[in-house]
């Protein structure tokens, strides 16, 4: 089911001042051209918070094809790894009736920070219906002002969808995965996992459209670099 | 204190508006039902029987937003069914004499409570697996049938409580009519189907008609699933098409087939069964029609919130005159039927309108 097309990993040595694996997710061919939210444009209430129009956000293609919002985490994490926390916070909010970011890692055990920056009425809905899955569903409502709500999920699994039905156009994912050693590529495609100890590594590289590669790292002096290809057929 | 058998007295009558409105207020229900599952909001208000925590009847207006919106009013406009039901069911059992009559009005108010029990089950046990099947699928399509049944339910007590019906001018046994049973309870299986299709939440999974995927039968192998999801980009939060997804449109399309050109053939027969069997006859075709052109336009916009409703909501149409008809055709063989408070029908006399000679003579179409 995936196009898993080339991948190459280069592995770098250098002993770097950023003890990081860091690197580059590509994609090839040409995807589908997004299109327009219309609805949001037309809902009385978020159409206010929305200049422009707004897009979906399937392919998020910036400079020299770099793929954003690609999950990229580390297979087989050390054994250590499992409930530590992530550097940095899992915070997904709603902004503009939007799941702002589309994509973020979290790790198994640690808080989940789901916000609104909205002036409406949001219901963050995870559920079952769409496809298996090992973490308990919720569905909660958020409203104007609403303190944000925390989730820890208990179980790795990429991804979890959040949708919400006051907004049918609305859904966002969390990739959680048992270890903090995860990242989300940046516009550009590209990314960084702090803090993972010398040795070797396998990376899984998934994206919501485009699949799932994987590429074998070796972490050296505590840096490495990682690059891969998607392809959208 | 004996009134005049033949006249058909100022109660009933209004009895029989009464299930008119309930009819029209029925299809009404049906029709915002099926908007909140094209809207795909039918989880908007995650709690039930209240809402967002209140009692459903004072929940504030300012928080009748997007998908809210939709389903708390479909959840007000269900609570005024169910009024109407029990009011429906009081007066049958006042104003009614045929026994069969009142229980049908008990079993109609009766399904109408299971049916609201079910569209909550629907919201609360929308992750909780029935048979395998997940609760928002299995509860979501049980309500959408049962709102069928229940429709068809007041159509009859509608219908059977016409001064029409009550004059008692029996059909004679039309050869040929047999089919229309058939193919009214083979719609109720297309509803079954596209409730199911509907009830899935992921949109079209055949994007193209007449062809399919550009196929007579698209492909449903692993590979073209894939690539399909992967190519689809998807404005709405909606589940991945499945090769399960496929070939229920597939059916659903197969079926439809039929069922218009059955009841086609049908409706032009029955232009040779007398003035009341050939316009429901046409009526029924016309429907179907109607109904055709509504599915083949909910692919074609890409189905569209208001077309895939208007088609629910047509579904509901062709179903029930479906099932009228076949009474109506019916009711020359169904023992106890009958009005038994006319025992003489075609001396009815007025207040209401008086059968003519040509209507009687159109029950009896000449050999
Ligand atoms: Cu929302």
């Amino acid at each position: 089911m995936k196009t898993f097309l080339a991948f190459g990993v280069a592995v770098g040595a250098a002993a770097a001042l950023h003890a990081d694996v860091t690197g580059k997710v590509s994609l090839k061919g040409t995807p589908p051209p997004e299109k327009e939210i219309a609805p949001l444009k037309a809902d009385a209430n978020c159409g206010k918070l929305v200049s422009g129009a707004p897009m979906t956000r399937h392919y998020v293609v910036g400079a020299d094809a770099g793929l954003g919002n690609v999950f990229v985490y580390v297979k087989n994490p050390p054994a250590d790894a499992k409930g530590k926390a992530p550097a940095v916070p899992a915070v997904m909010d709603q902004k503009g009736c939007l799941y702002e970011p589309y994509v973020i890692g979290a790790a198994v055990g640690n808080p989940v920070e789901i916000r609104s920056s909205d002036p409406v009425l949001h219901n963050v809905n995870f559920q079952k219906s769409i496809a298996a899955t090992p973490n308990p569903t919720f569905n909660q409502a958020m409203g104007p002002g609403a303190k944000p709500i925390v989730k820890t999920f208990a179980n790795q699994e990429v991804f979890v969808k959040l949708m919400c039905n006051v907004h049918p156009w609305m859904f966002g994912y969390i990739g959680v995965v048992d270890s903090p050693f995860y990242a989300v590529t940046d516009k550009d495609g590209k990314f960084s996992i702090a803090g993972l100890p010398d040795g070797k590594y396998t990376l899984v590289f998934k994206h919501l459209k485009a699949g799932e590669v994987t590429a074998d790292v070796e972490v050296k002096g505590g840096s490495a670099t990682a690059a891969a290809t998607l392809e959208a057929k | 204190m004996s009134a005049p058998t033949t006249v058909i007295q100022f109660p009933e009558r209004w009895l029989h508006r009464y299930a008119v409105l309930v009819v029209f207020c029925t299809l009404g229900l049906i029709g915002l039902g099926g908007l909140v599952t094209s809207k795909g909001v039918g989880m908007a208000v995650p709690d039930w029987p209240t809402t967002y925590g209140y009692n459903m009847f004072f929940f504030p207006v300012h928080l009748w937003q997007g998908g809210v919106f939709h389903e708390h009013v479909h959840r007000l406009v269900a609570s005024g069914i169910g009024f109407l039901s029990i009011g429906l069911a009081v007066w049958t059992q006042l104003v009614e004499r045929r026994t069969w009559l009142k229980k049908l009005a008990w079993a109609a108010l009766l399904l109408v409570v299971v049916q609201g029990v079910l569209g909550g089950k629907r919201v609360v046990l929308n992750d909780v697996p029935v048979l395998g099947i997940p609760g928002s699928v299995f509860f979501g399509v049980l309500h959408a049938a049962t709102a069928q049944v229940f429709f068809c339910l007041i159509g009859t007590i509608a219908l059977v409580t016409s001064p029409w019906w009550r004059r008692g001018a029996s059909m004679p046994v039309i050869r040929g009519a047999a089919a229309i049973p058939g193919l009214t309870a083979l719609i109720l299986v297309q509803l079954l189907v596209a409730a199911s299709m509907r009830h899935q939440h992921a949109g079209l999974a055949i994007p193209d008609f007449p062809l399919a995927h550009g196929h007579l039968y698209p492909p449903t192998n692993p590979e073209f699933i894939a690539a399909l999801n992967q190519r689809r980009v998807e404005v709405l939060a909606f589940a991945p098409i499945t090769a399960f997804q496929i070939h229920l449109q597939m059916l659903h399309r197969l079926l439809a087939l039929i069922i218009v050109v059955g009841v086609w053939i049908h409706g032009y027969k029955s232009l040779g069964w007398g003035t009341v069997a050939a316009r429901w006859g046409m009526a029924w075709s016309g429907l179907l029609l109607l109904q055709f052109t509504l599915g083949a336009a909910t692919i074609w916009t890409d189905k569209a919130a208001d077309l895939a409703t208007a088609h629910v909501v047509g579904g509901a149409l062709s179903l029930l005159t479906g099932v009228l008809f076949s009474l109506v055709l019916q009711r020359a063989k169904v023992k106890g039927i009958e009005d038994n408070s006319c025992p003489q029908p075609r001396r009815f006399l007025n207040p209401l309108p008086v059968a003519t000679g040509a209507d009687v003579a159109s029950w009896r179409p000449s050999r």
